[in-house]
């Protein structure tokens, strides 16, 4: 009783946008590298406190209702009717507390490794992660568009300043090809503006009247932007270098949060308010998911580089997503949103695995490696382990979003379920061929032969992820149960022609 | 409210300034040493009369005519001339440091010189009439011409200093030429006069349109919009820094008004014939000032072909009022190319100051390898820069993200959907520059362990970093500037 009273006076959603960010301005303030033990232990806490703080969104959460919660309406530029408008339903709660969640990991993860300017670094992770939960939890368009675009400039920071040689190209690729689609965009949220009466507010335009045409040139505009970010086959050429060229923690906040970004955005934006394009043009996204899956899938088989297997599998598996959403069905939706869910830890434990490895090789070349297992026994349980739940084996949360989107698609069109269920097979191919060449077989090299053993800190951070994706995989009815209500009411809105 | 023909108070800020230039270039020629103290703190303190007594006139609500209305007192004005006097005092702050170290400071006519160009700005500002404005603008370009050529024994800055004035000259030509044909047609000089004979119906046409295609290629020339702007990378490049700051501040606040006042007040019943060539220069700017801009090694070049583009910008404000009069629809669509304006001038302000900041004895901080690893060296200034190029890229949330928003919702509004397209596209060009600078800043290895400051006193530095955040902070909370914006631009269309 008290924990509710608290939520409807309590601001938290202000809360856990704006507590990262002020810690990370604070750390910017007062770490340094003469301090590093400051600085890592103050942004430790300071992303503790970022994810305590988005605790109560979940306990105090009403699954029964699909409307908004923990609402917070402010005028914020009203010459200009813009509103600071915050609130969550159950298709945004879970990556809120992603997002807090996995800034924790980052911290943790760039602990020793980062050595230069850590404040930086630490700073850039948590501000990076109020700003997405400000793009999942805002309910104003201009507002959400501030926060999608405001992320680009702290990640173009971590990949061109801790990223790997190549980052120069990779920061401008990533920026220049987020910048492109989030432009056109902004000119789609003006036009609804426009015929809004002046009204950013995204409630108003999920119940705005228009016509078809308007509908699919703004269908496309959101594409544009959300392609890229999720991102779909053929624009999906920035991710693998970003994550190729990004330290650990940025390839880790890459998978597990920004990608969703752009799958949230379908949800939240072009599903609602183009209905009826989206049903016209879903051929089209279902065309390009399956591509995503099973080309992109293939792609990954041959890579000779950790990391951009890594990459092209997250390609493959964002298809499972977006073809969720077009088949407008409570399983598809519901199963692209635990996949979602469920990639943002499986991803982010596989990148925080090969981090483990390049942080004592200084290689991420496949070849370089061969039988790990003999040294890295440990370390080898855990790959081996998120490997397995990467290609969707059950039990894990890989398999429950997978298998529920197939479910969907079988209904859907079965040819399309039977595409789609490739996947399984190529995602075994590709996972586990690489474990098989990186930790099996005998010892390649002298190098391999000294490698030592995760560090307590390390086995704390992939066990902690290893939990994670154990409970969700068995026990996922928690997740389904926070985002049945707004699901099932999405797809209601999205069958009401607005024609 | 109607004054005596002769409402001297109504003019004030422009006769205190009048006297206060000469008392402050009389005491200058008495007073000697390197710093010209005496000529600073006096010009200081005028500025700050200046903006109490403006500001003073402004919060009465002040709105008038006199001279037979040569001289327009309105809000529109009144915040004009405020920007103008934080501008030119910040560049005196900012600049005072790097023209000592330079040796240009050995007389007090910069002090004198950036006063009376002043004065020729805020004559601009409140001119009504054809007279009014060319004396302005003749006041203010003598005194630039002078400004850049003032270290005399550089090549560059000679050769800018020559360019800027056969281009300036030419382009008052065009001005005056234009004036003429209208007088001609109208046989009026003032603006509202010249308004009521086009309304009227009774002027041929052909003398008008002529008239008014003179006038907009020299509004463009001073704006520096292309294919008028050859000067602007020459003169930007080639002046000492600021002096450049000089010339990017407040003449384009003084620029955009006589814009204003002649297009809109004046020919207001001719914006079928003036829009489509803003439209085109606008297209112009933006192309080719992004475009080229990626090719510039050179700092200051390249920030003077991202003022062309962001001239592009206003224009497109500008040239989207409605054809029909409606006041609500043009204080919307003016009033947001006043907004981008005000903000552009403040980011600029920044930046610059932040170059001669930068620039040491000996090593003028100009080309954008002179930044490298700047992060390493300077935090702080360098995130301050980050900022200031993110602002002028239009990234949110800084200030001019929300400029740009207004521009394209303009354009909206008038149905010009595929030029807010352009526009965009245009910015996400313009993006790759100034994102070129931030990976110089932080990605690349500072070539020198030198510190990035010069020493360089608390003031100057604590106002930069004060400037540089009220990008941010307005970026955040633009309403406050929006509103007074809208409220100027409502009054000056209704005057």
């Amino acid at each position: 009783m008290t924990s509710e009273m608290a939520s409807f006076t309590t601001p938290w959603l202000t809360f856990a946008i704006f507590v990262p960010i002020v810690c990370g301005l604070l750390i910017l303030a007062v770490g340094s590298d003469e301090r590093p033990a400051l600085t890592r232990n103050l942004s430790l806490i300071s992303a503790l406190l970022s994810f305590f703080v988005t605790i109560p969104l979940y306990t105090g959460f009403d699954n029964t209702t699909a409307a908004m919660q923990f609402v917070v309406e402010k005028p914020w530029i009203p010459a200009f009717a813009v509103m600071y408008h915050l609130g969550v339903d159950g298709i945004s709660l879970w990556f809120v507390l992603l997002t807090a969640f996995i800034t924790i990991i980052v911290v943790l993860a760039g602990w020793e490794v980062i050595t230069s300017r850590i404040a930086q670094y630490m700073a850039a992770f948590l501000i990076l992660s109020g700003l997405m939960i400000g793009v999942f939890v805002a309910l104003d368009g201009l507002l959400f568009y501030i926060f999608f675009e405001a992320t680009l400039i702290p990640m173009y920071i971590i990949v061109g300043v801790w990223g790997g040689p190549n980052r120069v190209y990779a920061a401008f690729k990533f920026f220049l090809y987020t910048l492109m689609g989030s432009l056109l965009t902004l000119v789609a949220f003006l036009y609804l503006w426009n015929e809004a009466g002046g009204s950013f507010d995204i409630q108003t335009w999920h119940d705005l009247p228009l016509a078809y045409t308007p509908q699919v040139f703004i269908f496309f505009a959101f594409l544009a932007a959300f392609a890229v970010k999720v991102p779909m086959w053929p624009v999906h050429t920035w991710l693998p270098d970003a994550h190729v060229e990004a330290p650990t923690g940025g390839s880790v906040v890459l998978a597990a949060i920004m990608l969703k970004l752009g799958a949230y955005g379908f949800l939240r934006l072009s599903l609602p308010i183009v209905p009826d394009a989206s049903v016209a043009m879903s051929g089209i996204i279902i065309t390009l998911s399956l591509i995503a899956v099973i080309y992109i899938g293939m792609v990954a088989i041959v890579q000779d580089d950790m990391k951009k297997l890594v990459a092209y599998s997250s390609v493959a598996h964002m298809g499972f997503v977006t073809l969720g959403f077009f088949i407008f069905n409570t399983a598809g939706v519901e199963g692209a949103i635990v996949q979602m869910v469920s990639h943002g830890f499986v991803s982010a434990a596989m990148f925080l695995c090969i981090g483990v490895l390049y942080d004592r090789m200084h290689s991420r070349q496949i070849s370089d490696y061969g039988g790990v297992i003999n040294t890295m026994p440990r370390f080898v349980t855990f790959f081996v382990f998120f490997s397995m739940a990467n290609a969707g084996l059950p039990a894990t949360s890989g398999f429950v979003g997978e298998f529920m989107v197939i479910m969907g698609a079988v209904q859907f069109n079965f040819w399309i379920g039977l595409l789609a269920a490739t996947a399984l097979i190529l995602g075994a191919s590709y996972s586990l061929w690489m474990v098989k060449r990186v930790a099996f077989g005998d010892v390649a090299n002298d190098h391999v032969r000294d490698l030592k053993d995760l560090s307590n800190r390390e086995f704390f951070i992939l066990g902690i992820m290893a939990l994670a994706v154990l409970y969700m995989g068995i026990h996922p009815k928690p997740f389904t149960d926070v985002m049945h209500t707004s699901v099932e009411a999405l797809l209601q809105h999205v069958s009401n022609s607005k024609l | 409210m109607m004054q005596s023909q002769f409402d001297f108070g109504l003019a004030a800020p422009e006769i205190i300034l009048t006297v206060m230039g000469m008392v402050i270039l009389i005491l200058d020629a008495l007073s000697s040493g390197a710093r010209r103290t005496l000529a600073y703190v006096l010009s200081l303190v005028t500025l700050a009369v200046l903006a109490g007594v403006s500001y003073w006139q402004w919060h009465i609500g002040l709105v008038g005519e006199t001279f037979f209305g040569m001289y327009i007192a309105d809000p529109l004005a009144h915040l004009l001339k405020m920007a103008s006097y934080l501008a030119v005092a910040l560049t005196l702050a900012y600049g005072r440091e790097y023209m000592q170290t330079r040796d240009m400071l050995r007389g007090g006519e910069f002090y004198v010189l950036v006063l009376f160009a002043l004065l020729g700005q805020m004559v601009m500002i409140s001119a009504g009439n054809f007279l009014t404005i060319y004396l302005g603008l003749e006041l203010m370009s003598l005194a630039l011409y002078a400004l850049v050529a003032i270290r005399r024994d550089h090549a560059q800055s000679t050769e800018a200093a020559m360019k800027y004035f056969v281009l300036g000259a030419l382009a008052s030509g065009f001005m005056l030429y234009g004036m003429s044909m209208l007088y001609g047609a109208t046989g009026n000089l003032d603006l509202r006069n010249i308004a009521d004979a086009v309304n009227s119906g009774q002027i041929d046409y052909l003398p008008l349109t002529f008239g008014v295609v003179f006038l907009v290629a020299g509004l463009a020339f001073k704006l520096g919009a292309v294919p008028f702007h050859m000067w602007v990378p020459d003169v930007y490049q080639g002046s000492p820094t600021a002096v450049t700051l000089v010339l990017a501040a407040a003449p384009k606040l003084a620029a955009f008004a006589i814009t204003l006042r002649i297009l809109v007040v004046g020919l207001g019943d001719l914006t079928a014939d003036w829009q489509p060539m803003l439209l085109i220069l606008a297209f112009l700017s933006l192309a080719i000032g992004n475009l080229t801009a990626i090719m510039q090694t050179n700092f200051k070049r390249m920030l003077a072909y991202s003022t062309i583009s962001h001239m592009g910008f206003i224009l497109l404000g500008l040239a989207s009022g409605s054809l029909d009069g409606d006041k609500q629809f043009d204080t919307e669509s003016y009033g947001s190319a006043l907004f981008y304006m005000l903000t552009y001038v403040l980011t600029t302000l920044a930046t610059f100051g932040l170059i001669m900041l930068m620039s040491r004895e000996g090593h003028e901080c100009e080309d954008i390898s002179d930044l490298k690893g700047l992060n390493r060296r300077s935090p702080w200034m360098a995130a301050l820069l980050l900022l200031l190029m993110c602002s002028l890229a239009g990234l949110p949330p800084l200030v001019g993200f929300d400029a740009k928003l207004l521009i394209l919702q303009t354009l909206l509004k008038s149905d010009r959907l595929w030029l807010a397209v352009v526009a965009v596209l245009f910015s996400l060009i313009g993006a790759f520059y100034y994102l070129r600078v931030i990976k110089v800043m932080y990605f690349d290895e500072p070539e020198a362990a030198a510190p990035a400051m010069a020493t360089v006193w608390w003031v100057p530095r604590s106002l930069i970093i004060l400037n540089g955040l009220a990008v941010l902070v307005l970026g955040l909370m633009p309403n406050g500037l929006l509103v007074l914006c809208l409220q100027a631009m409502r009054a000056t269309l209704a005057f």
